[in-house]
């Protein structure tokens, strides 16, 4: 049985009448790819940022290497939060900085964490590499396409190495070629830093490419778990209509 | 929804976005005291807010001064009290007029630059991302831009009043022949403590209505980019009508403790 680095057990989230997540759960074991499928508005973002504790549970538990975030301060959630990387659904890179001092950011406080002995500029040159693309090094994020922006976006998800990845929608909003590069990418990354990583998602094709399990979301629980196969091949009409194209 | 009810409904958020902006204000006071500092984009903050906003305070303390003087002129003449003109402007420009022009002008600026920025990174999750790097965004954001506008305005305040002070000398001269050394003599034999300082401890505190109202609306953003337009606009809105009301409590408070 492989150790279980993220478990969610029976979370509960409303805003207002709106009630998102309803017992949701799921554990995420080390060095798997658990994708997160479901309709737009079905709480798969919420769900990820309850994870890293951008938003409260209403309740319900959160372990991360069995530190209970919904408990945790705001220093040991800091600390726990470096063993995260977190790649947003718009990039999200800071619009005033250069691509380097995007991935300089999170190292400010956060150097010391890396036991390599690398210096700043090696580790930020090194994560670059790693996505292709240290000749964007002193671009402002405004002078790079869409597909580029996710890819640094990434390599500063990575910056810290951490030992999990949140994926919240990776290819959204970008062209099917873009898409492969960036889902190969993930592949990749995953192998050369043993990450486990939880992929929130609704591009069936991503999903095919990189889990090892599924989840889908609806109404606010885990409906179904399974592999890629097991899900597409699924009678159930709610599970079909994800697939059917 | 009848008259009453819409009364009761916006009065009820009136008073919830007071105490949403106190506690933002208090949890700035617990976070400005504690480690770790950011002072690199403190020092970034000051520079961008002051070296920015130099060239618009400037020109708005010239005009002011030069207007004050010549709308003031003729009638000071009537009465043959031209002499009085230095003593006259300076006390005003230093004590009010000043120091209440250039917040204003300031929470245009700056105010609005602050809740356009912060509401642009809240609803593009630049601040989340800045959040699950490990870093404190309150602190580095918020607290940061607070302390550089409340650093700066009394800086800007103090070299509008000289520049007006200078505009007013520059009429005295031309149109009355007064010396510059004359001028600035009656000036200063004019201005006192009592003057100076009740006006520098406001200034403060309307630096720090700007940058505080500013960070609120700006890391409060939500709805998109419509959002971020509210944000900003709402910024100035909020800070003109509270810069007012510091005001009042100033002078209040100045006419109490400096009673003759």
């Amino acid at each position: 049985m492989k150790e279980v680095v993220l478990e969610i057990k029976d979370v509960y989230k409303s805003f207002g009448d709106n009630h998102v997540l309803n017992g949701f759960n799921l554990k995420l074991h080390k060095g798997e790819n658990l994708v997160i499928m479901g309709k737009s508005g079905s709480g798969k973002s919420v769900m990820v940022k309850c994870l890293v504790g951008l938003m409260a549970v209403d309740s319900g538990s959160i372990k991360i290497h069995d530190f209970d975030i919904v408990s945790l301060g705001r220093k040991e959630l800091d600390v726990l939060r470096t063993e995260i990387g977190f790649l947003f659904q718009g990039s999200a890179l800071y619009d005033s900085m250069t691509v380097r001092e995007n991935l300089e950011f999170p190292l400010r406080r956060n150097k010391d964490k890396i036991k390599t002995g690398q210096s700043t500029d090696e580790l930020v040159l090194e994560a670059l590499e790693n996505v292709g693309l240290a000749n964007t090094i002193d671009l402002m994020p405004s002078e790079l396409s869409g597909g580029m922006q996710r890819r640094v976006a990434l390599a500063r998800a990575l910056i810290l190495k951490p030992k999990i990845i949140l994926y919240d929608e990776p290819t959204t909003g970008l062209d099917p070629i873009t898409s492969k590069e960036i889902i190969e990418l993930m592949r990749r990354i995953q192998v050369t830093y043993n990450t486990s990583s939880l992929i929130i998602t609704h591009d069936v094709d991503c999903a095919r490419v990189i889990s090892n399990r599924m989840i889908l979301l609806i109404d606010g629980i885990n409906y179904i778990e399974g592999t890629f196969e097991e899900l597409s091949n699924s009678e159930d009409p709610k599970v079909k209509a994800f697939f059917k194209n | 929804m009848s008259t009453s009810n819409t009364i009761v409904v916006k009065t009820k958020r009136f008073f919830e976005e007071v105490g949403d902006m106190t506690y933002f204000a208090i949890r700035f006071l617990k976070e400005v005291f504690t480690a770790p500092f950011e002072w690199k984009e403190l020092i970034r903050q000051c520079y961008q807010m002051g070296n920015r906003s130099f060239l618009l305070v400037s020109v708005t303390g010239f005009i002011l001064g030069l207007v004050f003087t010549l709308q003031s002129r003729p009638t000071l003449l009537e009465f043959g009290a031209a002499s009085w003109m230095p003593s006259m402007v300076s006390i005003s420009i230093v004590r009010e007029i000043g120091p209440v022009i250039i917040a204003l002008i300031c929470a245009g600026r700056i105010g609005s630059g602050i809740g356009a920025e912060l509401g642009s990174m809240k609803v593009t999750e630049q601040i989340d991302a800045m959040e699950v790097s490990g870093t404190n965004p309150f602190k580095y954001l918020v607290v940061t831009r607070i302390l550089a506008t409340t650093l700066m305005l009394p800086l800007l305040i103090i070299m509008g009043d000289a520049i007006a002070l200078l505009g007013s000398a520059i009429v005295e001269n031309l149109k009355g022949e007064v010396s510059y050394l004359l001028y600035f003599n009656k000036v200063f034999d004019a201005l006192k403590f009592s003057d100076v300082i009740p006006a520098t401890v406001k200034s403060f505190f309307f630096g720090f209505a700007i940058g505080l109202v500013g960070c609120y609306k700006g890391y409060n953003c939500s709805k998109g980019t419509v959002g971020v337009g509210e944000a900003s606009n709402a910024a100035v809105v909020y800070t003109s009508m509270l810069l007012f009301v510091i005001d009042f409590i100033a002078v209040f408070l100045t006419d109490i403790f400096y009673e003759v």
